[in-house]
This record gives structure tokens, C-alpha cells and sequence, in this order.
């Protein structure tokens, strides 16, 4: 019986009776501390259910709630009780009523035996550690914790400020140094006799009863004064989460504790029947005599307390609804917009999917319909292009889009024709990759067969609205991929943005563009803009076009007059 | 400077001030609920009362039903094995033999009566009287016979597992989305047996095209789309039914469901989704509303304009249904598992890993 467990007990006795039976077979003394306000009835109950087991005693009984002294002195006494009565104890396991073995105990007794000189515990220095929850970390050792976190909190806050404000700090006794760690230990007979029977004891006891949550830290400091050899990890597997509560293992973790290695868990679920079931027989012969490997619970967990601190971006649902700013990534997926290329080029969609693989619509946000790829009337799972339902939620119906799509790249044309409701949000989006031609919504005016006084009036509308949607890209909110050119700037040189654009989006690797969209004829747009001019509307986003052969209304050169003389 | 101050204190103050009178607004809509539910109690009538065998802990569930003998065989054993002890009924005039079906199920209380769906609020006065008597400290199911409740990992966890790990964290109730299941064929043409798994035969979902608002009154969600709107409601989806609800609640006798189990008071309880770009955990209500049955319904349904508090504008509605209809659609999604819907981003395991 070279190892002991010192055991909590506060719920589930059933579940207990079991697991010290489990310890007690594999030959391990155990001693039980049940916090005293557990009902008198329950623990003569739970006493007399373990009657017939020789090597198990009931220590004195402690309050204990959580964040208080009791449970460190409900491990005191029991630890106490346990080096007096079992002499043959070398190491010490401090266990709770919830805590299971995964592995056969006798290989938890071997590889104690193999490291008799080595303290299990986890013992950091309190700068170094990341996992106070709350904002307490190095005041836990220097302010007084008089009242109960969870009855008192109104008292426990008001005092704890009441401290701050007077600049209120305890001194720490001399010779220790605090560090803190997980609750769970097992310590060799040497260091926790040491530490139990210490001369100054009772001035460590005085002051750690004020400190607050000290099972986290009165062995973990003592034990550096004492021990020769400490290993600072727990051999007990427990995971916290976001608020630092314990996960609870249910049934569904069954295979993934079988492959931890871990000898202990906590905190297993009562009602987890599985669980028990599994590890508390002795025909787990099977398992591997490894070195606790609790790295793939580890990242189980690391997801679920990631899901709960970032939630899963361009995700909106009853789950999760973000403040505005809040949401860690307003879209599921990189996306492209592209504005006036399709005006300025002929079947521009049609030349994007060939040259990019990507997914093009039309305007999706245009006023005359929603434009999905090829004009279908719903897309990416009952998105429809009834414009009724996309302007009833316009922000949504982008996100939506997004995450329905999630892994197939989208691109939309987008201009000052369309809706505009999205303009602010896809400036914000970091998602975004927004490719601007200005002034290219011109080309349709000057190709179309209208008045020129409608056409004047579009124009000057629909400046305006271009000019405010570059607006929104220009300012320092904007955190989308932008890149603005003229039109004029553009045509310049098409290939060259061309290519750029496609190389970050192509899904078909780079290469070099082997086919030009085609550009309209602009032949005589220079002198339509001109026409504006002259008719007092100042076109300036599309740059400085050159009138071709200036219109004269100056009168041809009148002919000498041919005087007879 | 110091104006601006001035004028930043009181636009905070103004801001706190109104604040205080919508919770103060609020307190007494509830207060009146509360009254109204107290005297519509005399419009129940005790079948049968086996509310004695309710323990401390139980967990408990509220339903308001009317003719629905097809549906009851399966609500219940679903219902059991998530481990609810007890459900309290209120029947509302069933002819089908519900009421008798239910008067011998040993774990159920019923109570009868033949006023108005309606002006009951769609039986929320009646189950709100009922749950002021008996609901008080315990975890309380408020669920259709058509609905099922499911939440990450419900097949190994059952519903005391996840009460006793909300009342850990504090959080006094469980967030859902009702989700429309449907069949592939028309509506009317898949048959169903009773007391078999409907989402057998209704295995098929929107997983996409849901919409989300926040009404910031009671703090609620409002969340529509899926079947219903992209089928009926595409020219007025504000008028598209609502999706999420609160179904499971830690029971006071002071609170009060105001729309169907859609929002409460006090509206803290409307609080099921975080807003720092976290994720809470909440399940889905499979929806088997579209049953065989459905389209022989909807005719009589719209004869009793007892479903819509503006009935005669869901005429058409009805009328679509009772023309034995299609739901199902290239997009449609067959339904296979909890983890499918927290992969599509229906329901979330939040922190409940």
C-alpha cells in the first residue's frame, strides 16, 4: 500500500462508494473528508455503506465552499489521519468524490514507485500564469477575503475596492513565495509530513485563511520550501473553461479519455453510467503503459473554450448576435466586389469565372432584381432573389450568402445603381476585396437612347451616390482590401490592375492572363461627357477624358469676299 | 469643456432614465399577464391530477393541445427519455381521443377546455396559470405536441445533465430554433404511423435563408425564414412566422411568456445569444407541423381562425396547405444528425463541450 488517497466528498455518494470501493480494491488506504453541510442522515448513510472496507476512515469534518479555507483544511485533516493510521503510506493522493481513475491503479502505484522521491504538483509563480478569472492574480495573496464569493458578492467586491481605494496590503509571511496551480496533488510522505508539522504552521495557516481560493495555492507554495524533487504537473486531468469552471465529462468523452493516458479525470458527470461503467471494472488490461498524454483532450477543449471567446465568424443565429464591432469578422469568407468593370467591359462576368473559377454574380444588390450566377432564382440554399426578402435584412442577406458559400470564393458587381445599404458594411469588412473603376456607371448613360435631360440627371445622381460609397472606402473605418482607379487611369492600362485582381483570387494558381475582357467602343465618350459639361453637370470620378476633335461652333472661315473692283 | 461634460452626463442619465422606465414598463405588462392568466384558470377544468408524484427536481412540461392523437404517442417517449418526470396538459376540445390517451399515461395531469385558443394568447394564459401553480423551481418544458426539443450531444446527455450545468453558469433558461421539417414529395403523400419517429418521414430542411433581428423592448431575437417563408411569405416576410423560442426555462411563478414561448418576461430570459461575437449554447425544435395530416387540417383550421391573432390574413396560407403542396426544393437538405445542425450553424454546443 505504497500510495494513499485523501478523498472530498460533497455530492453524489453513490458515485464515491463506488470509486473509493475501486481505490480500496487496488489496495490503497483511503481517507474521506464529506463537507459538513452535507444532512447528518446522508453521512451515516454514506459511513455505514463503507463499513466493511478496513482500510477507509472518516476524518473531521469541514465546511467547505469554494473559494474559503475549508477545503484546505478538510486536506490537512485528511491528510493528517492519513500518514498517522497508514504508516506505509509513501505518497499521498488528494482526489475528490467526482474524480475518476482511468487507468488500472496498480499502474498508478508503479509508476509511483518508479519516482518515490518526486512531488506531483503544479507550482507556478503567480506572474507567470494566465489563468485567473475575475482579475485576481497577484491580490488573492494581498488583499482579505473575508466574505463568500458566491453568498456575498455585493460584500466581497465592495470590500475588495474598499481595500484598492486605501491601497490596502497584507504582508506576505516571510520565506515563502506565492505560487499557485491546480487543486489536485500527490505528494510523497516526506514533503507533506514536512509541510503538516511545520514549526510556523499555524502563522502560514493565519494567513492563507484569508487569502482567497487557497486549496490553489497553500500546498503549491509550502511545497517549494520542502521539496527535493517536484514535478509541477497534476496527475488529475482537469479542464477549465472561459468562466474557470470545471468541464464536466459526460459519456460522449468515453474514447476520448481512454486515449488520454491520464490516471485520474475530473470532473466525471454522476450520471455518466458509461463512464464508471468503462473504467471502474478491472478488464482494462488493454490500455498502454504510457506517459499521460492529456495533449488530445487538451485541444477538444481548447475548441470549445475557443467557440465560446470567438464564437465562429460571419455566423448570426440564436447562439450568437453581435454588437456592432463585435463580431470577430463580419462575413464567413473572403469575397470580391467589383465596381464599373462590368460597365466598361462586355461580358465581364462570363470573363471573371473563366479566368478566376470563382463564383460571379451580377449586381446582387440591384434595384431591379437580385443577379445570382447564370440569373437562377434562388442560390447557395434558399437564398432567393426576391428583392422584397433581400432588402428586408440587406446586411444579413450579404452575411447569409457568405457563410452559406462558405469555401467557394463569391465575386458581385456592385454600383450606384444598386441598393446601397451595404456600402458602409463591405468598406468595414476585412473580407472584403473591393476593386473600384469610378465613373465607369457613365458608359451605360452614354450608350443608351434616351433624353438628354433624363440623362443628365441620372449622371449627376449618380455621382453623388458613387462619391459618398467612395467615401465610406476612403475613411479610416474601412478595413476592406480596396483599390480605386479612374476610368480614365484605367483604360490607360487595363491588363496590369487586371491581373493583379485575379492573382489574389484565382483559384487556378498564377498565370498570366491569356485573353482581355473586352472593352466598349468609347469613341465619342469624351465629347459626351463634354455634352455634361455644356450642360452644367460636372462629371470629375472618371479622370480627364480627351474630346476628339473638338465640336467648333466656331463658323468656317468665310471666304474672302471677292470684291470687284 | 466643461459643457460638453454637462451635456455627456445628461444624455447618460436621459439614456439610464428611459431605460428604467421600459424595465418599469415591462414589470407591470408582466404584472398584467400574470393577472389575466390568474382569471382565465377558471376556464380549466381538472381531468386528471397526478401532480402529486411530481418530485423536487423534476423537470416538467406544458403543453396546450387539440386533436392530436397521430402526434402524442411519440411526443411522449421522446419527451421521456430526454428525462422529463412529469407533463401537464391542457386539452383543448379534442375529438380524437387525445383526452382519453392521456388520462391513462401514468406520468400525465390534464385539464379540459372548450374557450377560445385565441383569446387564451394561443393557450399561454392557461399554461401560465397552471405554471404559476406548479412550475415554481423547476426546469419547465413549454412545448407543442409538434415540436421535439434537441441540443448538442442530446443522445448521449440527457435534458438533467444540461439543466444541471445551466444552473452552474447562472443561466436560468435554453435558447432554440424552431426548424420546419418537411417531406421530399408533396405534403399530404407521406405517411405516417403513429408513434413513430416523424422526423423519419419529415427528413428534410431549409438549412439556409434564416434572417435574425434583435428587438431591443424585451431583448428578444426575432428570427424567421426556412420552409415557411421561402414557400409563403417570399412577397411579406415580416409577416413569415417566427422561429426562436424559449422552451426550457428554471420555472419562477412571477414569469410570464407575452408571444406564444417566443419572448418572456422578464425580458433577461429573451437573452439566449451572446453579443461579443460568442457563442451560447442552444438546441432546435424539430418542427413536424408538416405532417400527412396537415392538409386535411388546414381547411377546418382557417374555418376557426384560431391560429392568428389577424386571421383572415393568413387565408392564403391555409389555402396553399390545403392544397396538398411541395415544400421540398433543390436546396432542401435531408436531416441526419444534432451534428449536421451545429455544423450548418443552426444550433451551437456554446461551452457545453
Amino acid at each position: 500500500m505504497s500510495v494513499g488517497i485523501v478523498m472530498l466528498v460533497h455530492n453524489a455518494f453513490d458515485r464515491a462508494e463506488e470509486v473509493v470501493r475501486h481505490w480500496h480494491g487496488a489496495g490503497c488506504p483511503v481517507v474521506i473528508h464529506v463537507d459538513r453541510s452535507v444532512k447528518k442522515a446522508t453521512y451515516s448513510n454514506f459511513v455505514t455503506a463503507l463499513k466493511d472496507l478496513k482500510n477507509v476512515r472518516f476524518c473531521k469534518r469541514h465546511r467547505c465552499e469554494w473559494g474559503t479555507w475549508g477545503i484546505t483544511a478538510a486536506t490537512q485533516s485528511a491528510s493528517e489521519m492519513l500518514l498517522a493510521d497508514f504508516k506505509d503510506v509513501r505518497h499521498a493522493y488528494l482526489a475528490s468524490g467526482s474524480c475518476l481513475p482511468l487507468r488500472p491503479v496498480q499502474e498508478l502505484i508503479d509508476y509511483l514507485v518508479k519516482r518515490p522521491r518526486t512531488d506531483f504538483i503544479e507550482s507556478a509563480t503567480i506572474a507567470d500564469v494566465p489563468w485567473t478569472v475575475g482579475g485576481l492574480d497577484h491580490e488573492r495573496f494581498t488583499l482579505r477575503f473575508p466574505f463568500s464569493w458566491k453568498r456575498q458578492r455585493m460584500l466581497f467586491d465592495r470590500y475588495v475596492n474598499l481595500q484598492r481605494r486605501f491601497g490596502y496590503r497584507r504582508k506576505i509571511p516571510d520565506g515563502i513565495v506565492p505560487h499557485m496551480g491546480s487543486q489536485w496533488w500527490c505528494l510523497t510522505r516526506q514533503t507533506l509530513s514536512a509541510i503538516l508539522s511545520d514549526p510556523d504552521r499555524a502563522i502560514y495557516d493565519r494567513y492563507f485563511r484569508k487569502v482567497w481560493i487557497p486549496d490553489e495555492s497553500y500546498f503549491q507554495t509550502l511545497v517549494r520550501l520542502y521539496s527535493q524533487n517536484i514535478e509541477s504537473r497534476s496527475l488529475t486531468l482537469s479542464k477549465f473553461d472561459f468562466q474557470g469552471k470545471p468541464h464536466i465529462f459526460y459519456d460522449d468523452h468515453l474514447q476520448l479519455l481512454r486515449r488520454s493516458d491520464c490516471f485520474v479525470a475530473r470532473k466525471v458527470w454522476p450520471r455518466a453510467d458509461r463512464l464508471y461503467q468503462a473504467f471502474l471494472t478491472d478488464a482494462e488490461t488493454a490500455m498502454r503503459r504510457t506517459e499521460p498524454n492529456p495533449g488530445k483532450i487538451d485541444r477538444i477543449f481548447a475548441k470549445a473554450v475557443d467557440r465560446r471567446t470567438r464564437g465562429r465568424p460571419g455566423l448570426i443565429m440564436q447562439s450568437r448576435f453581435p454588437h456592432d464591432g463585435h463580431e470577430n469578422g463580419v462575413t464567413a469568407a473572403p469575397y470580391s466586389v467589383f465596381e464599373g468593370f462590368s460597365d466598361l467591359f462586355v461580358d465581364f462576368e462570363e470573363w471573371l469565372t473563366k479566368s478566376t473559377g470563382c463564383r460571379v454574380h451580377g449586381h446582387l444588390f440591384g434595384s431591379e432584381g437580385v443577379e445570382f450566377e447564370g440569373r437562377q432564382s434562388s442560390y447557395a440554399g434558399a437564398i432567393s432573389s426576391n428583392i422584397a426578402m433581400r432588402d428586408h435584412n440587406a446586411t444579413q442577406f450579404l452575411i447569409n450568402l457568405m457563410w452559406n458559400t462558405r469555401g467557394e470564393r463569391q465575386c458581385f458587381q456592385f454600383g450606384p445603381r444598386d441598393s446601397q445599404y451595404i456600402s458602409w458594411d463591405i468598406a468595414k469588412d476585412p473580407n472584403a476585396q473591393i476593386s473600384v473603376i469610378s465613373g465607369a456607371w457613365a458608359v451605360p448613360l452614354f450608350l443608351s437612347n434616351r433624353n438628354f435631360s433624363d440623362l443628365r440627371a441620372d449622371a449627376a445622381l449618380q455621382q453623388k451616390i458613387e462619391s459618398e460609397h467612395l467615401n465610406a472606402l476612403r475613411s479610416s473605418y474601412a478595413k476592406a482590401r480596396i483599390r480605386i482607379w479612374s476610368m480614365a487611369d484605367f483604360i490607360e492600362n487595363p491588363m496590369e490592375p487586371l491581373q493583379t485582381i485575379v492573382d489574389e483570387i484565382s483559384i487556378k494558381g498564377l498565370r498570366r492572363l491569356s485573353e482581355a475582357p473586352k472593352m466598349i467602343d468609347l469613341t465619342g465618350f469624351g465629347q459626351f461627357l463634354q455634352n455634361l459639361k455644356n450642360q452644367g453637370m460636372h462629371p470629375y470620378l472618371m479622370g480627364d477624358f480627351q474630346v476628339e476633335g473638338a465640336p467648333t461652333n466656331a463658323k468656317p472661315n468665310p471666304r474672302k469676299p471677292y470684291l470687284v473692283k | 469643456m466643461h459643457g460638453a461634460g454637462i451635456s455627456r452626463g445628461i444624455t447618460i442619465a436621459s439614456r439610464q432614465l428611459s431605460r428604467a422606465v421600459l424595465a418599469y414598463r415591462m414589470r407591470w405588462k408582466r404584472r398584467r399577464l400574470l393577472y389575466r392568466s390568474w382569471r382565465k384558470r377558471r376556464q380549466l377544468s381538472l381531468v386528471i391530477d397526478r401532480t402529486d408524484r411530481i418530485h423536487p427536481n423534476a423537470i416538467l412540461s406544458f403543453t396546450t393541445l387539440r386533436n392530436e392523437i397521430a402526434r402524442l404517442p411519440y411526443f411522449l417517449e421522446h419527451y421521456r427519455a430526454l428525462g422529463v418526470e412529469h407533463f401537464i396538459v391542457v386539452d383543448n376540445d379534442s375529438d380524437d381521443g387525445s383526452a382519453e390517451f392521456l388520462a391513462h399515461q401514468p406520468d400525465v395531469s390534464v385539464w379540459h377546455t372548450s374557450h377560445s385558443y385565441r383569446l387564451s394568447r394561443f393557450g399561454v394564459d392557461w399554461l401560465t396559470s397552471l405554471q404559476m401553480t406548479y412550475a415554481h423551481d423547476h426546469w419547465t418544458l413549454t412545448v407543442d405536441v409538434d415540436e421535439l426539443l434537441i441540443y448538442p450531444d442530446w443522445d448521449t446527455r440527457k435534458l438533467p445533465d444540461l439543466t444541471a450545468w445551466l444552473d452552474a453558469r447562472h443561466q436560468p433558461m435554453l435558447g432554440t430554433m424552431m426548424l420546419d421539417m418537411y417531406p421530399k414529395g408533396a405534403v399530404g403523400s407521406a405517411k405516417y404511423t403513429p408513434g413513430t419517429d416523424p422526423t423519419r418521414v419529415l427528413n428534410w430542411f431549409d438549412a439556409y435563408g434564416y434572417w435574425v433581428q434583435r428587438q431591443p423592448r424585451m431583448d428578444s431575437l426575432w428570427l424567421q425564414g426556412g420552409v415557411r417563408l421561402r414557400c409563403f411569405f417570399q412577397s411579406e416576410p415580416e409577416r413569415a412566422p417566427t422561429l426562436n423560442k424559449v422552451p426550457l426555462v428554471k420555472w419562477n411563478k412571477r414569469y410570464a411568456y407575452v408571444s406564444s414561448a417566443h419572448s418572456m418576461l422578464p425580458p433577461r430570459l429573451n437573452h439566449i445569444y451572446d453579443e461579443n461575437g460568442q457563442e451560447k449554447v442552444t438546441g432546435v425544435l424539430l418542427h413536424t407541423k408538416f405532417l400527412d395530416q396537415i392538409v386535411a387540417k388546414s381547411s377546418v383550421e382557417k374555418q376557426r381562425q384560431e391560429h392568428f391573432s389577424n386571421s383572415s390574413l393568413y387565408d392564403a396560407y391555409y389555402d396553399a396547405l390545403a392544397d396538398n403542396p411541395i415544400l421540398w426544393d433543390e436546396s432542401s437538405v435531408a436531416y441526419q444528425n444534432w451534428e449536421q445542425l451545429v455544423d450548418l450553424g443552426l444550433m451551437s454546443k456554446g461551452e457545453w463541450a
